[in-house]
């Protein structure tokens, strides 16, 4: 054992091979975070391309074909290439260091599930020069239009979701490996921070669903290349299916992008409220049920698409009950800050702007879970604006709210504080310019995934694309403000911010390479 | 050494070149198999696509296989502490989970089929009013036998599933006897792992020997009952939603009884090769594990694609 001992404090290896070969989770972290600021950026490109082609009525800059590839590479890039591997990034830097463990549990693994994923992307992006064009038929790729009317790229497409799932599913099995089995002593689940406890279910999660989006697209691909009727009624079969498989994975998908993101907010409003989280059981009975609840609501993605009555009451019913937990947890950051004194950091900036703006999300979530309000909303920008909501100011922007906090942790360096303020007014003002209008063009009927629309649309249209090139170019200063915190700045001690509790905090900033070898003093272990 | 107590050192590995690598043969192995498909429905040639796909698998196979090869020589130079052991009894646990999930996708969409989209293209419940425009003759019984068009989708002259509750009809009925193959193999690859425990190596090989001819056994007489649906009973892929999930699921299956068998002829040349200790040996749990997952799968199918 004592051969083995040595390997474990020696520095990161020089050069490209560092990042190829490691397996190291802090190397790890830095590179699913990087690769999802990648994506980030390039889905927000093609976010661009739709906001310019929507500034006026009319076709100007695009073909409606090429729009639908926008609409669609825009949706997949930014929720299996930006937010998930965010998250994913996020767990392996922190995790370890949260629960006291020298690494991931399964440190080759855990390089392997990062490094499939850039071959994915190259794969689904390779289809953008390729003559049949990228897949057009949107990110929720419904049969029949992403089997019989699907370009044959769409080939590819289902090769790299079949990527995606496997990294998304050797990366949770890692996760929670690590949880269960990898916490110093005195580290009880009960005393794990709750990011820890929300990837753990997130994970879990992850397992159950990615398989089941991987049967979904391995039966596009027998419809389309073996002649199989699984989403073709001639032959028996119904497109509807398609859209049950699909939402059976989609709606704890939403749910797997919104998690961790209560996690990180936890984290980050009691340390600037200086207050302990005011119920942390209650956050982690909130999160299992909302999990348990995301494998029964999936349906109300599809209340027009002709199910019995009796369907439609039971999704309906089943999704407002998940405004239960989800309002618990929003009275809890609530009541956390209710009399702290409170200081706010960018970090916190976000956190808090998370929870007013999640919030909102949250309320047009309930008016679309009425189901014959739905009739009317169903593919309106109204359901834009919704999932919107809760995906940019919600989860996208925790994943900011964790960068700046964790940041110091990482480099060893503060951030610029006014960059990062000036980075969070403009996304703030910029997300709702964005996506507030898109409510009323919604209200109003204006469809989804159209590239040209009816005059009286335009004025918000202006206003919407305005506030989407705002937002666009903010995000330009979180990759400046990286660069400069990662090159330099004011030495971070290791507590960082006063109020923050917990064992990523003991450690030097920035952390060593190697963290926990030996398990932590488990006096340094408190209740959340 | 300055770790307290109980808690032993947690081996991390070094940097690893096999991810990488098998990164790059994954992404061959599929982008060229894309193209394959891709080729063939465009009815070009596919050789450059085939020779990458091949290519591909050839380095992912190469690249697993040395993969596996550390993990035993790990564990054999004595790396792996108590706790090293459970991530990977963890990880299998999870791994077998997520497959579950994957034949559970398929299940569903069986049960979907059965019991709303046939009964409504026939007519049938709340949404029968799109069947009695589209196809009124179309008649909603399982297993489809007459296909809603049949001129898209031929239909099977046949179907496969259990018609006749006779001991004779289960005496031919080859399906019937890959059961019994199935669940034997569960109980001798049981064996195996009691005569691991006690120390008994003979009784482990020959046990496990066993348990991978019924394998075998099983992935024969699924060939030939395929061959049967494809020359007599019309049954195909593409011959309508009965043969779609009659394929799927049972094609899935016998993939998987072929990693399966794989796994254990592994384990067994393992197993000749001298390795496992009667308390050290989750590398052929971990397969025992899988082949039970496959037993289990194929007694879902067995009930409802065959008997149901």
């Amino acid at each position: 054992m004592s051969a083995s001992h040595d390997d474990h404090h020696h520095g990161p290896a020089k050069g490209l091979t560092r990042w190829l070969y490691t397996t190291n989770h802090k190397d790890i972290g830095s590179l699913y975070l990087w690769f999802s600021f990648a994506m980030f950026l390039l889905g927000g490109t093609f976010a661009m391309v739709i906001r310019a082609e929507l500034f006026q009525p009319g076709l100007q800059l695009v073909e409606p074909n090429f729009f639908n590839q926008m609409t669609t590479m825009h949706g997949l890039v930014m929720v299996f290439g930006a937010v998930m591997p965010a998250f994913v990034g996020l767990a392996n830097w922190l995790i370890p260091m949260m629960i006291g463990a020298p690494d991931m549990a399964l440190p080759r693994m855990n390089n392997w599930s990062f490094w499939i994923l850039p071959f994915a992307f190259a794969m689904l992006s390779s289809t953008l020069f390729m003559d049949a064009g990228a897949p057009n038929f949107g990110w929720t790729f419904y049969a029949p239009l992403s089997t019989t009317y699907a370009p044959s790229t769409v080939t590819f497409f289902i090769f790299a979701i079949h990527i995606m799932g496997a990294s998304s599913i050797m990366g949770s099995i890692n996760i929670i490996a690590t949880v269960l089995n990898m916490r110093a002593p005195g580290m009880t689940l009960m005393k794990m921070p709750l990011f820890v406890w929300t990837w753990l279910i997130t994970a879990y999660l992850l397992i159950a669903v990615m398989p089941v989006l991987a049967g979904v697209v391995t039966m596009m691909l027998f419809d389309i290349h073996f002649g199989t009727s699984f989403f073709n009624a001639a032959g028996g079969g119904d497109p509807v299916l398609f859209q049950h498989v699909f939402w059976f994975f989609g709606h704890p998908e939403v749910y797997i992008m919104i998690l961790p993101a209560f996690g990180i907010v936890s984290a980050i409003i009691p340390t600037f409220a200086r207050k302990r989280l005011f119920g942390y059981d209650s956050m982690v009975y909130a999160t299992a049920s909302i999990a348990f609840l995301s494998f029964i609501v999936w349906a109300h993605h599809m209340f027009t698409v002709g199910m019995p009555i009796a369907g439609e009451l039971f999704f309906m019913y089943a999704t407002m009950l998940i405004a239960v937990p989800t309002g618990v947890k929003v009275f809890n950051w609530v009541a956390t800050m209710f009399r702290g004194s409170m200081t706010f950091e960018t970090p916190m900036l976000f956190a808090i702007a998370f929870v007013v703006l999640f919030t909102m999300g949250g309320f047009t979530g309930l008016m679309l879970a009425i189901t014959p309000a739905d009739f009317q909303y169903h593919d309106t920008y109204f359901v834009v604006a919704h999932f919107h909501y809760v995906l940019v100011p919600g989860a996208i922007f925790s994943i900011m709210a964790a960068t700046y906090y964790w940041l110091p942790k990482w480099t060893g360096h503060m951030y610029d504080e006014r960059l990062g303020k000036l980075h969070f007014w403009l996304s703030f003002i910029g997300v709702n310019v964005l996506f507030f209008p898109q409510h009323f063009l919604g209200l109003a009927g204006m469809p989804r995934r159209i590239p040209d629309y009816a005059l009286q649309f335009a004025d918000f249209n202006w206003i919407s694309s305005i506030g989407g090139f705002l937002f666009g170019a903010s995000q330009l200063i979180l990759l400046v403000v990286v660069i400069k915190c990662v090159k330099g700045g004011k030495k971070a001690t290791p507590q960082v911010w006063e109020g923050a509790q917990g064992l990523e905090w003991t450690l030097d900033s920035p952390a060593p390479y190697h963290t926990f070898a030996t398990p932590p003093d488990p006096k340094l272990i408190h209740a959340q | 050494m300055a770790s307290t107590g109980s808690h032993e050192t947690y081996y991390v590995p070094d940097q690893t070149k096999l991810p990488f690598f098998a990164s790059i043969g994954l992404f061959l192995t599929v982008f060229g198999l894309g193209n394959v498909l891709n080729d063939i429905q465009a009815s070009e040639s596919t050789a450059v696509a085939t020779w990458m796909s091949l290519f591909g698998f050839t380095l992912l196979s190469f690249i697993l296989f040395q993969w596996f090869s550390t993990v035993i020589r790990e564990n054999h130079a004595g790396l792996n502490s108590d706790q090293l052991k459970r991530s990977y009894v963890w990880g299998m646990a999870w791994f077998i989970f997520s497959e579950v999930m994957f034949f559970a996708a398929f299940f569903g969409a069986l049960y979907y089929v059965r019991n709303f989209s046939v009964p409504w293209i026939g007519g049938l419940g709340d949404k029968g009013i799109t069947g009695e425009i589209l196809w009124p003759e179309f008649e909603a019984v399982w297993p489809v036998i007459n296909n809603p068009d049949s001129q898209i989708f031929t239909s099977p002259h046949e179907a496969l599933n259990v018609h006749e509750w006779s001991v004779s009809f289960f005496a031919s009925f080859l399906p019937f006897w890959n059961t019994v193959i199935l669940l034997t193999s569960s109980v001798t690859v049981h064996f195996a792992h009691t005569a691991l425990k006690a120390g008994n190596r003979k009784g482990l090989i020959s046990w496990l020997s066993l348990t991978v001819a019924l394998g075998v056994l099983f992935l024969v007489l699924q060939a030939m009952e395929y061959i049967e649906a494809y020359d007599h009973y019309g049954l195909t892929l593409d011959s309508g939603i009965y043969g779609s999930t009659f394929f799927l699921l049972t094609g899935f299956h016998g993939f998987h009884v072929t990693l399966g068998t794989f796994m254990l002829v592994v384990m067994l040349t393992r197993a000749l090769k001298g390795h496992f200790k009667p308390d050290d040996h989750f590398g052929f749990e971990a397969a025992s594990w899988y082949w039970h997952f496959v037993d289990v799968v194929w007694v879902g199918l067995f009930i409802f694609v065959y008997l149901l």
